[in-house]
């Protein structure tokens, strides 16, 4: 088993003007989930499942991607689609369910999904985006194209059959795919230890033929690092790896959870001392890449521009109601047809937990 | 034309596709150098490599799983599922993925694949070999679910599969894969999805059925020509082809649907619910429901548990004599 750390007070391996990024995009998504929050306990967005204490491993496993690279997600890595360039407006539209939400408001919030810097549509059933990643990678190859496809999961998800059955596929078709599998100790309320009895997730790539790695999925540079390197490897025709990015769930599963029914807050203290944000800030300034001043300022302009967003986002209607019916069939049989007349000839029914 | 049987027609069709569009991959389990446990896909690896005629391994969920994320990077697979009675596995992959893909991701995205897997009863398969699960399918939503009960059929409508935007449950009865037998069209022809097939005209009851079940009703049609039925070959059993079905009922008055699927819940019972709601003012008898029976599906007595010809003949008469 291999693994792979960066050294405290080592010179940055990577660029400095990609660790800057880096930390801007961690931090965006960082103020994004706090307001998101709020919206949540406010009433004003339905749920959201927060990235917070996990931006090391969404943004720097992502970061690693070229653009034409796939991402097939799970919860937490919808921040890598504005990493990617995915505007922020339309993006909170898929949080509020509206108009302006590229997926006709069909999922729940945090289901975002965009063609547009190829990050797929996922469902909430855990593991399932799993061997759909290793067919595309199959497909990229059949193809002769160059594509990577990232399949992320978490810690439960590779209890999931699913995930058994992509890890062995990718074994034995060897694709261009790079698991990536972010262990925040938490799935929902089973602990780690509840979820396996290997000594590491990364450790089970060994039984499907291939190279798993465990990396400090806190520290940045240690996560696109190794990402970096399977990617590589994977383009270059070598073959999958499952990155395991060891990390906390500093919040709750999501909106709807109450963690401290199940879970001991002093161990979230100790992780709170490895908020991810915090130590890559920290090695910043004394790199002598950032300031404290700049960072104030970077704050309150993004701040400013999340709450600006979220002004614009959730002036939106909602989608029209004929669209209910659209994109189930490339176009709709006589039976959804039928179903559309009968749903317009009544009222428009109040949305469950919209504004009056 | 040759004489054909379904396996034949499928393994044609196959062929000509592959031949037609580099984007048609197969994947499945045996189906490579073996050419399938039913000989479907026989010749094809030969004649198209590996990367195109894919052995996997041994898992449904992966198989289509693996399928989903091909269709949805651009290719055009054609999984196999080596009795749909193992199809249960891929369930949530068909169901919560492939079937609501599109409508997800708002039209973003789609995975049109077809999943061909043999179905029914008759070759002494227990019930891990015999069961009719297309009702599942069907309700499942966002499917496609076709259902031929000869080679011609088979042909055609694979071909309109494999060509089509949608996923498609491609199901083949297995009880006829050999014994139906037909003049199969050489090359390129379609038989478009939603279309059924009037394949006796009568003026006394309209009679439904599909796949191997079809069959079983001709017989019972020819053997009673006092019926004076009319037999529907749905062919396409989602969309369903209502049209033809309830100009049919119309004209009739009767109306009788064959399954061997097992009757509750059956496919029978959306087509009554349906055939109720258009022609219930030309009805002169209940709407009949001919199914397989509602235990699991029997090694030994899979003769009684099927609605064979002597069960619908016996059924349809029942039919005629009633008054509401």
């Amino acid at each position: 088993m291999r693994t792979a750390k960066s050294i405290e007070g080592a010179p940055p391996r990577v660029a400095p003007e990609l660790l800057l990024r880096l930390y801007r995009e961690m931090l965006r998504l960082r103020t994004l989930d706090e307001r998101m929050m709020t919206l949540q306990r406010q009433g004003r967005v339905g749920f959201y499942g927060a990235c917070t204490g996990q931006e090391a491993s969404t943004i720097a496993s992502a970061a690693a991607l070229e653009p034409g690279d796939w991402i097939f997600p799970a919860l937490r890595e919808g921040g890598a689609m504005l990493l990617r360039g995915f505007p922020l407006v339309p993006y909170l539209c898929q949080i509020f369910g509206n108009a302006g939400d590229e997926t006709k408001g069909r999922q729940m919030p945090s289901h975002m999904a965009s063609k547009s810097v190829n990050q797929v549509s996922w469902s909430s059933c855990i593991g399932s985006q799993l061997p759909q990643a290793v067919g595309a990678a199959m497909a990229a190859r059949i193809k002769g194209d160059k594509t990577v496809v990232a399949a992320y999961m978490g810690d439960g998800a590779t209890s999931s059959a699913d995930f058994h059955v992509a890890m062995n596929f990718a074994g034995v078709f060897k694709p261009p795919v790079v698991f990536v599998c972010q262990n925040n100790h938490w799935a929902i309320s089973i602990p780690t230890q509840k979820q396996t009895a290997s000594e590491s997730i990364a450790v089970k790539a060994v039984a499907y033929g291939f190279e798993g790695i465990k990396v400090d999925g806190n520290d940045a540079e240690a996560v696109y690092g190794a990402v970096k390197a399977a990617v590589d490897r994977a383009r270059a025709g070598q073959g999958p790896t499952l990155v395991e990015c060891e990390t906390y769930r500093i919040g709750a599963h999501s909106s709807s959870d109450d963690p401290t029914r199940y879970r001991d807050e002093r161990e979230v203290e100790i992780w709170r001392k490895r908020d991810p944000i915090e130590a890559f800030r920290t090695r910043l300034v004394a790199a002598g890449l950032w300031t404290e001043a700049k960072d104030e300022e970077l704050r309150e302009k993004l701040a400013g521009e999340v709450n600006e967003a979220i002004a614009e986002a959730e002036k939106k209607p909602d989608p029209p109601r004929e669209t209910l019916f659209e994109d189930v069939y490339s176009s709709p049989p006589w039976f959804l047809r039928e179903e559309r007349e009968e749903m317009l000839a009544v009222p428009k029914a109040r949305r469950p937990g919209a504004a009056q | 034309m040759p004489q054909w049987n379904i396996i034949q027609a499928v393994n044609d069709a196959l062929r000509i596709e592959m031949k037609r569009d580099p984007r048609v991959v197969l994947l499945g389990e045996d189906i490579g150098k073996f050419g399938g446990v039913f000989r479907a896909t026989a010749g094809l690896y030969e004649e198209f490599g590996e990367t195109r005629v894919i052995d996997t391994p041994l898992a449904e969920g992966g198989i289509i799983g693996a399928a989903i994320g091909m269709a949805m990077y651009g290719l055009k697979p054609v999984p196999e599922i080596q009795f749909s009675d193992f199809i249960f596995p891929a369930f949530d992959q068909i169901v919560n993925e492939l079937g609501k893909l599109r409508y997800r991701s708002g039209g973003q995205y789609s995975a049109p694949l077809v999943i061909r897997t043999p179905v029914g009863g008759g070759i002494k398969g227990g019930h891990y070999h015999s069961q009719s699960p297309e009702a599942l399918f069907i309700h499942a939503g966002g499917l496609q679910v076709v259902c031929p009960s000869n080679p011609v059929d088979a042909k055609g409508l694979l071909l309109s599969a494999i060509r089509g935007e949608d996923p498609v449950l491609f199901l083949e009865p297995k009880r006829v894969y050999r014994a139906a037998k037909g003049e199969v069209p050489e090359g390129d022809y379609t038989i478009p999805i939603g279309e059924a097939k009037v394949v006796r005209e009568g003026k006394g009851m309209t009679v439904l059925a599909y796949g191997a079940m079809l069959h079983e009703a001709e017989a019972a049609c020819a053997e009673s020509p006092d019926l004076d039925a009319e037999l529907i070959d749905l062919r396409t059993l989602w969309p369903l082809d209502l049209e033809t079905v309830t100009r049919s009922v119309q004209k009739t008055g009767r109306c009788a649907i064959v399954h061997e699927a097992p009757r509750s819940c059956g496919f029978g019972a959306e087509i009554a619910a349906l055939v109720q709601e258009r022609c219930f003012y030309h009805l002169e008898a209940p709407i009949l429901r001919i199914a397989g029976w509602d235990t699991p599906f029997p090694y030994t007595l899979e003769n009684d548990y099927l609605p064979l010809a002597p069960r619908i003949r016996k059924g349809l008469g029942e039919l005629r004599g009633r008054r509401p």
